[in-house]
């Protein structure tokens, strides 16, 4: 009787969770096609690194209490599958695997009790010592607590059954054995089976629970690390402009399927808030909360779509599917338009993520359909859009003096027929920012003193686009990167040294979905490989004391961080530069990109000031940059603190060009 | 409600120099743009459309290519563009393009009533702020100049009330529809082109009217209709300023040498 009774529970609990595993499945192809099948090898590789091998949850130390929870349940889930067939066919048991089957069992006691001290840990963390990025929730207490009540109820009825003398205890099973003695006979048997009972239908409800929880990532964290963008930085895809289609995001159904896979995987770990300099500086973005406003806003509005259609399809939403409730702005499952312009696209969120869930791109795409779809967006930008679009660059200066900063200086021009190696991308601000300008006369010198082959476009070089890119004006990107492409085939150039790092990951990056493939270097690369060749030798020491900062766009986003402390070890008689307390992958960004150097920076604290006092922390003499952006920002903080007078920002460029006299 | 809205193609004359030998502008490579003001006509058009449904044409005389700030301004909500294109009309000074413009404002009134027809301040090229107030000397209708707000617009009584710009105060005019009006930047800030209203533009077929079609005589129009002309183009002389730096913290020093500065050059008065 109690069998039959545990067989059909069973089964409806199975069935109602298959049910919804079809569900989560049939939400997930609701989104947009995208190939994610391709290099199964290096997937596999990430799935067993990231997923199982939980590399990103331990770089944070509370990490490991996540790490041995995982690994307990991974133990006990074999374990719990025996429990399960046994409970139906009284017979059943794993121990034809003989030895690997004691271990097993002495692994799962051993799990269970480490277990059930991480969600006491867990429990106790949430309770006395939470950090701020980690919201109070009932829903996570619940879960930790039904953990809890499994560890104890299996250690419960493993002891009363050693009691009773149904199982063997001593060494096989030490904790339980060891709990056996609490136990008196009677009281042993009558409560295994309550025991017994307890594990079996916290376990069944549990496995239904999942689905309606944050603790949703337990059945899609592994499968969003094999599905992860192979990009270091994953970037928006290429959009195909025909009448009829609409451009950018406004309802979730709109996003890829991966995006939606993202928004289920996401555990409210709130690392991502942690190091986003919007959050950090008070301003409405926070990146946890959009990817789980993606969440309820896609569970609420799959609901509305599968009313329209057979239960059993899997398929992409129709692209007229109306929606319950807006992507962007309207109610507490939308994103809030001012939570989608705060975004500098720094990638930090992406890099500490555990389980890759990709941020940046999902806010440049909702950009997108307020900038194409819209043509809302913050009013100083649109100066931006024109003057990107009709003088190429981002001020509106007149294109005829883009080369004036070389009219003295003898520089080889490509477009007079000049044969060099190297294109020198000037970029914008390397070409017209007055500070900027004087990174590029630094460069120029450095590239003569090596003697590089290299040249110019002179006053026919254009804006790379990207900062219209990250604000999501993809139509007027897509026109300039092609022009851009045509003109740098017309050229023949083959290899592109690049000073802004955002030119950089534009040209090397971006163009290559626009059919680009050129070698292209920053200059940090190429003067950290003239300095290991011997080409040039610096020799005065005149930074001081260096610390450098990492920018974005060269570290997250191109894995360049070795290059520049090279060189200014070089400068610096061997000296490594000192570093911030954020740097490298966890570098804080200026402020400035995503397109934000060109919007104004209304709410909370300004990022550059931010970013500048901790700069500041080290005491350098110098701070050194390899961005013409984040040079901005520094001197504006530098100056805002008022210690222009004690400390100088310069780019490496500049330090190098100082100590090669 | 029908509105026409005129534009014109210039050169963007922040790129524009003067060649200080032969005295004339040195235009290689510049780019085109819509007039600035007209941007403005233009979106205050699209406003008119919004908010009463009016219909809107937009016209322009030019060379063919003048047909690219046509589409621009049916990217952003224009129903109808009509370029005025005939090598007659060439060499035009503001007297011959307020003839042509006008005849072709009046040919649309005969198709559909013209209530309001809207030109920019001025051109950024030329600077005359004159073909306004010829289409309506021409039109025969109310001119309305300098136009900073449209305050309201009574559908039913067929009138209009604006505020006008004028250099040191404003004037509220209320006067009966149709009207000329050329309108000050300040009047509003011009909408940003969707891409579908981008790639709409794309396609949308601009009319195309030469002189076979408005019969103008050939005496009165481009360069033989041109009273104007142009003697010498020079680059003003811009003198020299100068850095003035203080002294210390107090700065009352630099102010008040500062102020004799501007005294002694009749700057300011005491």
């Amino acid at each position: 009787m109690e069998r039959l009774i545990f067989l059909i529970v069973c089964l409806g609990a199975f069935a109602f969770f298959f049910k919804n595993i079809f569900r989560l499945v049939a939400t997930i192809c609701l989104g947009r096609a995208e190939n994610r099948f391709d290099n199964l090898w290096s997937r596999c590789g990430s799935m067993f690194a990231y997923g199982f091998g939980q590399l990103r949850v331990i770089q944070k130390k509370f990490g490991y209490n996540h790490y041995f929870l995982f690994w307990g349940f991974m133990t006990l889930v074999l374990v719990n599958f025996e429990f399960l067939l046994n409970g139906i066919f009284p017979e059943f048991s794993l121990d034809f695997m003989g030895v690997l089957y004691v271990l097993l069992k002495f692994a799962a006691d051993i799990m269970s009790l480490v277990v059930l001290g991480c969600v006491v840990l867990a429990i106790a963390r949430r309770l006395f010592f939470r950090p701020y990025f980690i919201d109070q929730t009932a829903d996570a207490f619940f879960i930790l607590c039904m953990v809890g009540a499994l560890m104890i109820a299996y250690f419960g009825q493993h002891a009363c059954e050693i009691k009773l003398g149904h199982l063997e205890g001593g060494m096989k099973m030490p904790i339980a054995w060891a709990l056996s003695n609490f136990f008196s006979a009677e009281s042993a048997g009558s409560l295994a089976r309550v025991f017994w009972w307890i594990h079996a239908l916290v376990l069944l409800f549990f496995m239904n629970y999942l689905p309606y929880s944050k603790h949703l990532h337990v059945l899609t964290a592994i499968p969003n690390c094999f599905f992860r963008s192979k990009d270091m930085v994953a970037t928006v895809p290429r959009l195909q402009f025909k009448k009829g289609e609409e451009f950018g995001i406004s309802k979730v159904i709109q996003f890829r399927w991966k995006d939606l896979l993202d928004f289920m995987s996401c555990t409210e770990c709130g690392r991502c808030q942690e190091v986003c300099p919007a959050s950090n500086t008070q301003k409405t973005l926070n990146p946890k909360e959009m990817v789980h406003q993606g969440k309820v806003n896609l569970f609420t509005n799959s609901k509305a779509v599968f009313a329209t259609r057979p239960a059993d399809m899997l398929a992409p939403a129709p692209k007229d599917a109306r929606m319950s409730v807006p992507l962007i702005n309207g109610s507490d499952k939308s994103v809030s338009r001012k939570a989608i312009w705060d975004c500098t696209t720094c990638g930090a969120c992406m890099q500490v993520c555990p389980v890759f869930i990709e941020h940046a791109p999902k806010i440049v795409q909702m950009r997108q359909h307020l900038v194409m779809e819209k043509a809302e967006f913050p009013e100083e930008l649109i100066a931006l859009f024109e003057n990107s679009e009709q003088r190429s660059n981002p001020w509106g200066i007149a294109p005829s003096d883009r080369a004036k900063w070389a009219a003295e200086l003898n520089v080889p021009m490509i477009t007079e027929g000049v044969q060099a190696e190297y294109l020198f991308y000037v970029g914008c601000a390397g070409a017209f920012d007055s500070r900027a300008r004087q990174v590029t006369t630094a460069l120029t010198k450095i590239l003569n003193a090596a003697g590089v082959s290299w040249g110019i476009l002179g006053n026919e070089e254009k804006c790379c686009g990207d900062s219209v890119r990250r604000l999501g004006n993809e139509y007027v990107f897509d026109k300039m990167a092609q022009a851009n492409i045509e003109q740098l085939k017309k050229y023949g150039i083959k290899k592109i040294i690049t000073y802004c790092p955002h030119c950089y990951t534009t040209l090397k990056n971006d163009y290559r979905q626009f059919g680009a493939d050129f070698e292209v270097m920053h200059h940090s690369e190429l003067i950290s490989s003239l300095i290991a060749a011997g080409k040039i030798s610096p020799a005065t020491d005149s930074a001081g004391r260096v610390v450098i900062h990492d920018s974005c766009y060269l570290g997250r986003y191109n894995n360049i961080y070795e290059q520049p402390r090279a060189v200014i070890k070089a400068c610096s008689g061997g000296r490594a530069p000192a570093e911030m307390e954020r740097c490298r992958e966890k570098s804080f960004c200026c402020g400035a990109g995503g397109g934000r150097m060109w919007m104004e920076e209304l709410d909370g604290k300004r990022i550059y000031l931010e970013r500048t006092q901790e700069a500041l922390r080290a005491a350098p003499d110098t701070i050194a940059v390899a961005c013409p952006y984040c040079l901005t920002m520094y001197e504006d903080g530098v100056k805002d603190e008022k210690a222009s007078d004690r400390v100088k920002v310069k780019d490496i460029a500049e330090i190098v060009a100082a100590s090669i006299s | 409600m029908h509105i026409v809205v005129c534009v014109k193609m210039v050169p963007d004359t922040t790129q524009v120099s003067i060649d200080p030998v032969t005295n004339t502008l040195i235009r290689d490579g510049v780019p085109f743009i819509t007039n600035p003001y007209d941007t403005n006509a233009v979106e205050e058009a699209i406003r008119f459309k919004d908010k009463y449904g009016a219909f809107v044409t937009a016209v322009s005389m030019g060379p063919p290519n003048a047909e690219s700030v046509l589409r621009k301004a049916v990217s952003i909500g224009t129903d109808r563009a009509i370029l005025l294109s005939d090598r007659a009309f060439g060499g035009a000074d503001t007297l011959a393009t307020s003839t042509v413009l006008g005849l072709a404002i009046k040919k649309l009134n005969e198709e559909q009533p013209v209530d309001i027809v809207l030109c920019g301040k001025q051109t950024i090229d030329g600077d005359t702020a004159q073909v306004g107030p010829g289409i309506a000397r021409r039109m025969n209708i109310t001119q309305l100049t300098l136009v900073d707000e449209v305050i309201s617009v009574n559908t039913e009584k067929k009138t209009i009330r604006v505020r006008r710009k004028l250099e040191n105060y404003h004037e509220i005019i209320e006067t009966k529809l149709p009207v000329m009006m050329t309108v000050e930047r300040e009047i509003n800030t011009p909408r940003y082109p969707t891409v579908p209203g981008r790639l709409h533009s794309d396609e949308v077929r601009v009319e195309v009217w030469s002189n076979a079609q408005l019969k103008l005589d050939t005496a009165t129009i481009g360069l033989p209709g041109s009273p104007t002309q142009v003697r010498r183009i020079f680059a003003p002389e811009r003198e020299q300023g100068e850095i003035m730096m203080g002294e210390g913290p107090d700065c009352s020093k630099a102010v008040e040498a500062f102020f004799e500065k501007l005294l002694d050059r009749d700057i300011v008065h005491v």
